[in-house]
């Protein structure tokens, strides 16, 4: 073919880049994500396999309700009322009061960067 | 071919002409305050959240009345209380004074009234500090330039930030008659004396102003102003200076405040409707 | 066609790669105020719009007025534009890109464009300038790029595209005045609150623009074999001396308003621009420099002699440029702000990192002209056409 040898070469030093991350982290495995879960409160806002999944949709419809409709309480599936708030619901000392022990275990797996706590902030979080 | 790319332009392209029309629609119909098509959308497939408490305080006018002669010259409580529970960083410990965020604020009668400034002011007036914040107008220019409604007006007259979905474009600042509206030029984390645990902070990009503490109407508390104010009075045995209340409601502090008192607004002549009133 | 803009001479590539450097640096420069925020640039709460929104008013001013070809042209059947109105199209092209640029640039919160599109708000003329400069660089993009296609293979364009260009026309006079809109509507601000500002920026781009073009025309005679023609160039000429009559009358028309009424409201933009308000004086040079060159670029446009000429027309083209990017680049934008609304007076001055970023976005547009431009020289050249 023509030019043969600059395409050959492009064509490895361009998978070459692509599989960059392939070929760094060969051989390593990831560390399991492993979020601490809550010691006394056993049951979330809603059903656990529901809030792995649909957690995202769970906080976005929540964003809604309380900025724009005003709406701040919540009756759960099991008939709890909470208040509809990350910082102090979600967030509480009773729940899950440590990003980095909860929400970045699997995030950080899954490679994903939420900026929720860009403004939303943890109680007794260093200055 | 059954279904192609070019029926699927077609079909998308539809829907979003047809998305934006029934917007267009609901903006004329004047449909529930900054709650539109594409909200309503997306909870049509999900479960509804959310109610009200009963504790809440509700209004269908909140204003604030302000009797400056109550103000004494070195007293700040409400402007400290409001920047503590809302997380406001200190303007002195910014990188510059252009970058300061102040959701209410104290200035001098010529700046507060430009237009009724003249040189034989009385000198009671000229050393009183004027409370300046968020007038939350009647009839308010930032909302009507927002392109994304993150600046909407509730049913209860509080006009309402929206810190999720404000791109930054700043239009609402440019429109804002009074200079009521900050801007996060910078990561204000660092510059924040004490965190207040309740509430977030914000992130850079986005604009801010006052709420009238719809996070504290919503669970029973009156405005963190309005109580810093009642607190401190109270302390040194005077009358507090805020008064907050529903304009609607005849028996309502406010309103018999302006039955029986001349209060003045801030440029009423441009037809903002503010809602802050001074009685002077 | 595309792939002419991939071919060319030494001169080409240099002065392509550097823009490219220029562009390179601004982008650098960008990552920082993405990272620091918005911070970076001089603005503050009080100014809350600076260099970046000046620029983007200019550059829809420029954008509309590829309408000043192409009115003549198809709406009057001038025929002499006929060759000249792609060059046009073209800048519009890359002057409507650097508008959508510099819009980007000053967001703050880019990452929620979307927003815009998701929760469409009718009652904001930011949601109307969003969608009629979108329309207008589809259009120009459209219309530029059949119309080249159709004279490569030596055809007349195809009858389809007449609507196109006929509603190109309308729209371009209404992007600028939707842009004004975005000033002319605010209550606060009584620099901007004057109903002629659609006027004024109409006058303005209608100048500016053509200003530009006659430019831009003088360099592809200089370096391409194609002349859009001398008869061409002159009757642009006129097109900009009328708009500039036009343009300097109507800010007469808005002093006489501001200092025969005396309300101070009025008054003290331009009493901050052309004197200095409580000791800041920062603008005053330039507004004066303004005024300078609006007068050289009337009186070299008004004579007749100095406009046939092609080399006292371009000093005049120049004198316009600089003159009308003083005035809405720099003037309009920070004039409305100072004094702020509680009567302070607050100085702007954009700061090294967002003169670089808007010197990168300049550079983007120049390099989208340059590499359009190239593709249709190319075209002509390879067709033969040498003359307008």
């Amino acid at each position: 073919m023509y030019d043969g040898g600059k395409i050959i070469t492009g064509l490895i030093i361009g998978i070459g880049l692509i599989a960059f991350p392939i070929w760094l982290n060969a051989g390593k495995a990831v560390k399991k994500a492993d979020p601490k879960l809550p010691a006394k409160e056993k049951q979330c806002v809603e059903p656990t396999q529901y809030m792995l999944t649909n957690h995202m949709e769970v906080l976005d419809l929540w964003r809604d309700s309380v900025v724009r409709l005003g709406d701040r309480y919540f009756i759960s599936f099991d008939g709890k009322k909470y208040r509809v708030s990350l910082q102090n619901t979600c967030m509480s000392a009773e729940c899950h009061p440590k990003k980095k022990e909860f929400c970045d275990e699997c995030h950080d797996y899954m490679g994903i960067e939420p900026y929720c706590w860009d403004c939303h902030i943890e109680k007794g979080e260093k200055k | 071919m059954a279904f192609d790319r070019r029926k699927f332009l077609k079909v998308s392209g539809l829907s979003v002409l047809g998305l934006w029309a029934k917007s267009a629609a609901d903006a004329l119909a004047g449909e529930k305050p900054g709650f539109g098509i594409t909200e309503k959308l997306l909870h049509l497939f999900r479960k509804p959240v959310g109610f009200a408490s009963a504790d809440a305080l509700t209004a269908k006018k909140w204003a604030m009345v302000i009797k400056v002669r109550n103000c004494p010259t070195d007293c700040h409580a409400c402007i400290d209380a409001c920047d503590y529970v809302h997380n406001i960083p200190d303007a002195e410990k910014m990188p510059s004074p252009r970058h300061e965020i102040k959701w209410i604020w104290q200035d001098e009668y010529k700046h507060a009234f430009p237009d009724q400034q003249h040189e034989y002011v009385e000198e009671r007036l000229k050393k009183l500090p004027f409370l300046l914040l968020c007038n939350h107008c009647d009839n308010p220019p930032c909302v009507r330039v927002c392109p994304t409604k993150a600046t909407f007006k509730r049913e209860d007259g509080i006009v309402m930030m929206d810190q999720h979905r404000c791109i930054g474009c700043r239009f609402c600042m440019a429109a804002c008659p009074y200079g009521s509206r900050s801007f996060n030029w910078v990561d204000p984390r660092p510059y924040i004396e004490k965190q207040y645990p309740e509430y977030p902070i914000r992130v850079r990009g986005v604009v801010e102003k006052c709420t009238f503490c719809a996070e504290r109407l919503a669970i029973g508390k009156i405005p963190a102003c309005v109580e810093a104010c009642q607190n401190e009075a109270k302390k040194h045995g005077r009358e507090p200076a805020l008064v907050f209340g529903d304009l609607e409601d005849p028996e309502s502090e406010v309103r018999k405040l302006l039955r029986s008192h001349y209060a003045i607004r801030r440029k009423p002549e441009l037809g903002t409707g503010p809602q802050i009133y001074y009685i002077v | 066609m595309l792939e002419k803009a991939f071919v060319g001479g030494r001169k080409y590539w240099i002065w392509m790669a550097f823009l490219l450097g220029v562009i390179g640096l601004g982008f650098i420069m960008y990552l920082w105020q993405w990272r620091y925020g918005l911070g970076l640039t001089g603005m503050g709460r009080d100014v809350s719009w600076g260099f970046y929104i000046a620029q983007f008013t200019y550059l829809v001013g420029v954008a509309a007025s590829g309408v000043m070809v192409v009115l003549p042209c198809y709406i009057h059947n001038y025929k002499p534009f006929a060759k000249v109105t792609i060059l046009g199209e073209f800048l519009a092209v890359a002057a409507v890109t650097m508008c959508l640029m510099f819009i980007l640039v000053d967001l703050g919160r880019v990452d929620r464009l979307l927003n815009m599109i998701l929760h469409p708000t009718p009652n904001s003329i930011l949601f109307w300038d969003m969608v009629v400069l979108n329309v207008y660089l589809f259009l120009n993009i459209f219309i530029g790029w059949v119309a080249l296609s159709a004279e490569r293979k030596d055809v007349p364009p195809p009858h389809w595209i007449k609507p196109f260009i006929y509603i190109s026309i309308p729209w371009a006079f209404s992007i600028h005045t939707v842009t004004a809109f975005l000033y002319a509507g605010l209550p606060g601000r009584h620099f901007w609150l004057t109903a002629i500002m659609a006027a004024r920026f109409l006058a303005s781009a209608f100048c500016s623009g053509p200003a530009l073009l006659i430019v831009f025309c003088l360099i592809v005679r200089k370096v391409t074999k194609f002349d859009p023609g001398k008869d061409q160039i002159r009757t642009l000429g006129g097109i900009v001396a009328y708009a500039m009559i036009l343009n300097v009358f109507f800010f007469l028309l808005e002093l006489f308003t501001a200092f025969y009424s005396q309300i101070p409201g009025h008054m003290h933009s331009f009493i901050y621009l052309f004197r200095g308000l409580e000791g800041h004086a920062r603008l005053v040079p330039w507004m004066w420099t303004f005024v300078v060159f609006a007068v050289a670029a009337l009186v070299l446009l008004i004579v007749p002699a100095t406009r046939r000429k092609l080399d006292t027309l371009l000093v005049g083209c120049v004198c316009v440029i600089i003159a009308t990017w003083i005035d809405k680049g720099l003037g309009l934008v920070i004039g409305g702000f100072t004094p702020n609304p509680l009567g302070k007076v607050v100085e702007y001055w954009p700061t090294g990192p967002e003169f670089l970023i808007s010197l990168g976005v300049w550079a983007t547009g120049v390099l989208i002209l340059t590499a359009l431009y190239k593709i249709a020289i190319s075209v002509r050249e390879e067709a033969g056409i040498y003359k307008a």
